[in-house]
């Protein structure tokens, strides 16, 4: 009983250590910030490859999320004669949660995964440290230029994620089932709060960026340097990029919109 | 100076000079933390008890600003040769030039040439790091250690897994640099005739003690065992051939 107790105890422990390394490490990064504006070409080549690469699966994902969201909406709506509010549906969704929520998934899970694996394998082949000795602080050229590429680009592909979703409720909506162009757009226009609803919807993904590219880049410059180690170190970080989307989702929901 | 990882001990209260314009080599068997030894000089470890210092700086005092400053007169060849893995061989050479200095593109590029022709590898400006062989991607390190020209260069293992040739062209790089570009050179490895072949005085590590030092001739004649067991590479003497086991027979007669 004793000797449970004490593995808990000693599991927190690590948690809560491991917490305190990844907000210490955040803090280097911060500090560094200003010396990465000097060098605005880096920041550019990691928006490409934290955003652009990622604008494909982003597409996708959009239209259909938007054209299953207008499917079902229909079904529902239909019943009781109202499935001219399919937009309102559509939109609002899109809007305060999946366009966030989904994004922030697949972000983790396309450039998250990227950015562990290509920290560790650096850390790994020893170009980290090559770096440190060159007297180039690894912090302001390698990772505080990925963390604030990907802090921009997430709340960029959040509102093309909307944008598609949108357009792939209007296919389903006016073409597959006959809903009138003009109601479409009129009642998404007309439901739909630029504060209350896109603006908080923004906010979360600029949160969700930080927390997905913080995990990311932490995960990765703290693996362990072999293959197996980075393997774990990328799972880490879908994992809990993953759980920390869907925890503040919750947590912003609550605070934005309701009054628990 | 004494360095430790967790519970176990790496170098137990040792000393050593390095002195300016030679080739000092630190050699022992894998495992006794010669490396470590590189790190705790360029200032990425730090020694529990003791101190290291360079031009009379003690390494581990300086604030990351000095610290840092005084890196840029190091030079450092690791092991894989940690060249960036996304910029070609010239941008690599250019990368610590162009972070700390303001020099043009043209002075820039005139420097980075020489620096690849003094490795031999002037043609291979436009290949990219995995385009290397092994030698080849040692060889564009080792111009990158002296892009800044440093005084002084530390070489990790860098005889490691090369052909004849290339460990001939490397062996002979580092001794020509050395009295060319008047640096000192720390050259850590286990491999023997190379190491002994290129410098002027050797310690032996062996755990987390030095067990020898001396000229390449001293260490020669040196009647240690354990001194001899190592030079010689025999397979048996003072470190024994087989792990700590209970004697042989015993073992195999049990059920």
């Amino acid at each position: 009983m004793l000797d449970k107790l004490q593995l808990i105890g000693q599991k927190q422990l690590a948690i809560v250590s491991r917490l305190g390394q990844a907000t210490i490490f955040l803090y280097q990064i911060i500090l560094t910030m200003p010396g990465v504006f000097v060098r605005p070409s880096l920041i550019i080549k990691q928006l490409y490859s934290t955003g652009v690469q990622t604008l494909v699966i982003i597409l996708v994902a959009g239209t259909f999320v938007g054209m299953v969201l207008a499917l079902q909406a229909y079904y529902v709506l239909v019943d009781f004669g109202a499935e001219e509010s399919i937009s309102q549906m559509v939109v609002l969704s899109l809007m305060r949660e999946l366009g966030p929520v989904i994004t922030g998934l697949l972000f983790a899970g396309r450039a998250g995964s990227a950015l562990t694996a290509e920290i560790g394998l650096m850390k790994s082949t020893e170009q980290l440290s090559g770096m440190e000795m060159m007297a180039i602080d690894p912090m302001q050229r390698v990772m505080a230029p990925r963390v604030l590429a990907g802090f921009m680009a997430l709340p960029i592909l959040t509102a093309i994620f909307m944008a598609v979703g949108v357009l792939g409720g209007y296919l389903v909506a006016v073409h597959g089932v006959g809903i009138y162009e003009g109601v479409y757009w009129s009642l998404a226009q007309a439901k739909v709060d630029f504060y209350t609803d896109l603006m908080n919807g923004m906010i979360k993904s600029v949160v969700f960026g930080l927390v997905i590219v913080w995990i990311a880049v932490f995960e990765g410059h703290d693996s362990v340097p072999t293959s197996e180690g980075l393997g774990q170190a990328t799972t880490r970080t879908v994992v809990h990029g993953s759980l920390a989307v869907l925890g503040l989702d919750f947590l912003l929901t609550a605070l934005m919109f309701g009054d628990i | 100076m004494s360095f430790s990882r967790g519970s176990r001990k790496i170098f137990d209260n040792i000393s050593l000079d390095i002195p300016r314009g030679k080739v000092t080599a630190i050699m022992g068997p894998s495992g006794t933390g010669k490396t470590t030894l590189l790190k705790l000089i360029g200032g990425q470890l730090k020694p529990d008890q003791g101190s290291i210092s360079m031009d009379g700086n003690n390494v581990h005092e300086l604030n990351r600003k000095d610290l840092y400053r005084l890196r840029k007169r190091m030079g450092m060849l690791f092991q894989s040769g940690a060249l960036l893995t996304d910029i070609n061989v010239f941008d690599n050479i250019a990368y610590p030039i162009r972070e700390h200095t303001d020099l043009d593109e043209s002075m820039i590029r005139s420097l980075v040439l020489m620096k690849l022709n003094a490795v031999g590898l002037r043609g291979a400006r436009d290949l990219m790091p995995s385009e290397l062989s092994g030698g080849m991607a040692r060889r564009v390190a080792m111009a990158r250690a002296i892009a800044l020209d440093p005084v002084m260069v530390m070489y990790d293992e860098p005889f490691t897994g090369q052909d004849p040739i290339s460990m001939g062209v490397l062996v002979n790089l580092i001794r020509s640099m050395n009295q060319s570009l008047k640096l000192s050179s720390i050259v850590v490895s286990h491999d023997v005739p190379e190491t002994m072949s290129i410098s002027d005085h050797i310690y032996l590590l062996s755990g987390g003690k030095i067990v020898a030092e001396g000229a390449p001739d001293e260490l020669n004649d040196s009647n240690d065992p354990w001194t001899q067991q190592f030079i010689a590479g025999q397979p048996d003497g003072p470190v024994p051939f087989h792990f700590a086991a209970e004697p042989v027979m015993q073992d195999l007669l049990q059920e």
